[in-house]
């Protein structure tokens, strides 16, 4: 209980940390923010008028206080360009976000674990090399080459999938399997090297010994074993396909939370800028936060520790 | 190991070449737009008929130097940090400790997209901000060596000798936690290069008419149907890259890792 509370405290100055860092990235503007959105010949009431929208017209600490008052309350703020609540464009556009980010983790799940256990059962054979370089090409592509690419591929050659768009069925396909593709490789990699570490254990060897079919050692002894590492990486991941979303709304005109951000630096948005990123990075670190739970509730040795 | 040397040899021979004055990435020569490989243009040209195998060229020798400084400015800086919040510990690595934790808890690209869209486009500011993003791998991998380090017996004989804190951090701890760091700056070099390809390719990096691979990248996705030779280009460029910087890595951390070798 007592490590839980701890937990919980520590997760809270992480949150606290990672939001000031948001909210400093304000103070990065080179010059008057007010000059770089109207320009130098803008008239003065308009100028106050940005001023007081932004709190330049006060000082910082006090600007950091009201930030995180408004915070608590769920308010970020206004949009400069679209004269409408930050937190109400977020919500308009998070639904899309998250069914692509959805899709991409499927994606990791379906073809991570089986290919990861696969190639860790028949290791040195050819189809284990053939998924360590699948894993490592996925690593290696970028996402905005790989987006077009499967374009060019399924929509263009095959005419199989929509361009681009969230309107048409089919359309997710696409930017979840660029979204998703990296990542998959990465846990097909963590799958099959920490079945190879669970591999030489001790007590994998005396299951065998009792007599245990390979079917009931995978699934009672080796799975739950490795699974460990491997949830921890699928939390790392589950917060970075937030942050990975960005380009592949960008590649796909996909109407989502990343096209939002990337919209609002090319119009100066801040406060819809400083939104996103805070969103996205809130939600990374409650995904590691969660995941190193589930982890912990599963192994009694981190429970333990902890 | 020989593979990606090599690729990455090729990457440093045409970023060298990427410098010749001889290059012409920004001649506009309308009647050639779209032209497919041939003879005079070995890579085709682009929308505004300006030679690509030019522009990748330009492009490599950004892409090296930007990730070149890149890497070097994260390491100095992440080295630093490491070996101060190690070796004198106390409040001073509870705060750099909580720092690192604050970094490390963003996802790396946001943090580099969030800073460029603040301080700007252009190459210097690019670098800046892959450097806030990178330095932190660094810091968190001296600090946890030297925390174990510290207590060694040689350590424990520089401070009976009166060596300073300086000497001691930089002749008896910086030799011994480097092996990882170079590990680290492998594949900080890949994930450098892509980064930089995708701050290009959102508008955030090199700007037009500069030539980068990123921004080559997203100009050629509008013309996909046309000529998709402007899009193969850059990306199998960047790919190869990547693959051979992560490979490289790969291949250091088993000559260095004792105990993975021995499993193999």
């Amino acid at each position: 209980m007592r490590s839980l509370l701890a937990q919980l405290l520590d997760t809270l100055i992480v949150l606290f940390g990672v939001s000031t860092l948001v909210f400093l990235l304000l103070v990065l503007i080179p010059g008057d923010p007010v000059d770089v959105v109207l320009g130098e010949s803008a008239r003065a009431a308009d100028r106050e008028a940005m001023r007081s929208a932004l709190g330049l017209d006060q000082p910082l600490p006090q600007r950091w206080a009201m930030f995180y008052l408004d915070l608590m309350r769920g308010d970020l703020g206004d949009s400069l360009v679209r004269r409408q609540p930050v937190a109400e464009l977020i919500m308009q556009r998070l639904p899309a976000t998250l069914q692509l980010a959805a899709a991409a983790f499927a994606l990791v799940v379906i073809v991570a674990l089986p290919l990861g256990i696969f190639a860790a059962r028949n290791r040195g054979h050819w189809l284990d090399h053939l998924a360590q370089g699948f894993a490592l090409i996925g690593v290696s592509i970028p996402n905005f080459w790989l987006g077009p690419l499967l374009v060019l591929l399924f929509s263009v050659q095959f005419g199989w999938t929509p361009v681009s768009g969230n309107l048409e069925p089919g359309s997710l396909i696409l930017p979840a399997v660029t979204l998703g593709l990296s990542m998959a490789a990465i846990t097909t990699r963590m799958v099959r090297s920490s079945l190879l570490e669970v591999e030489s254990q001790p007590f994998l060897r005396t299951a065998r010994c009792k007599g245990l079919s390979e079917g009931s050692v995978m699934i009672r002894h080796s799975l739950p074993n490795a699974m460990l590492p491997v949830i921890t990486v699928l939390g790392l991941q589950l917060g970075s396909l937030l942050a990975g979303a960005v380009i592949t709304e960008v590649v796909f005109a996909w109407p989502g939370i990343g096209s939002l951000l990337v919209d609002a630096i090319r119009q100066r948005d801040y406060p819809v800028v400083q939104g996103v990123v805070l969103l996205i990075a809130l939600s990374y670190v409650l995904a590691n936060r969660l995941s190193d739970l589930l982890a912990g509730w599963l192994d009694p040795r981190i429970r333990g520790a902890g | 190991m020989r593979i990606s040397a090599l690729i990455l040899t090729v990457w440093a021979l045409m970023a060298l070449a990427g410098t010749l004055p001889s290059l012409e990435p920004h001649l506009v020569s309308l009647p050639e737009i779209f032209a497919p490989p041939s003879a005079d243009h070995w890579l085709g040209t682009d929308e505004l008929g300006r030679p690509v195998l030019d522009r990748l060229l330009t492009g490599a020798s950004v892409s090296l130097f930007v990730a070149l400084t890149t890497v070097t400015l994260s390491a100095l800086i992440g080295i630093s940090v490491g070996l101060i919040a190690g070796y004198f510990g106390g409040g001073i690595d509870r705060v750099i400790s909580r720092l690192i934790e604050v970094f490390l808890a963003f996802p790396g690209m946001l943090l580099a997209i969030a800073m460029a869209a603040m301080i700007g486009p252009g190459i210097d500011n690019v670098i800046i901000a892959l450097a806030v993003m990178g330095w932190v791998g660094y810091a968190r991998l001296v600090r946890v060596q030297v925390l174990a380090l510290r207590q060694r017996d040689h350590v424990l004989a520089a401070t009976a000798l009166g060596r300073t804190n300086l000497a001691i951090m930089a002749r008896h701890l910086l030799p011994l936690v480097m092996a990882p760091v170079w590990v680290e700056a492998s594949f900080g070099l890949a994930g450098a290069v892509v980064a930089e390809a995708g701050l290009s390719f959102l508008g955030l990096g090199i700007q037009p008419p500069d030539a980068s691979w990123g921004g080559m990248i997203r100009d050629g996705v509008r013309y996909l149907l046309v000529a998709p030779h402007l899009v193969m280009a850059p990306g199998v460029a960047l790919f190869l890259v990547v693959l051979a910087a992560n490979l490289f890595g790969d291949g250091l951390r088993d000559r260095f890792d004792v105990t993975s070798r021995n499993m193999r």
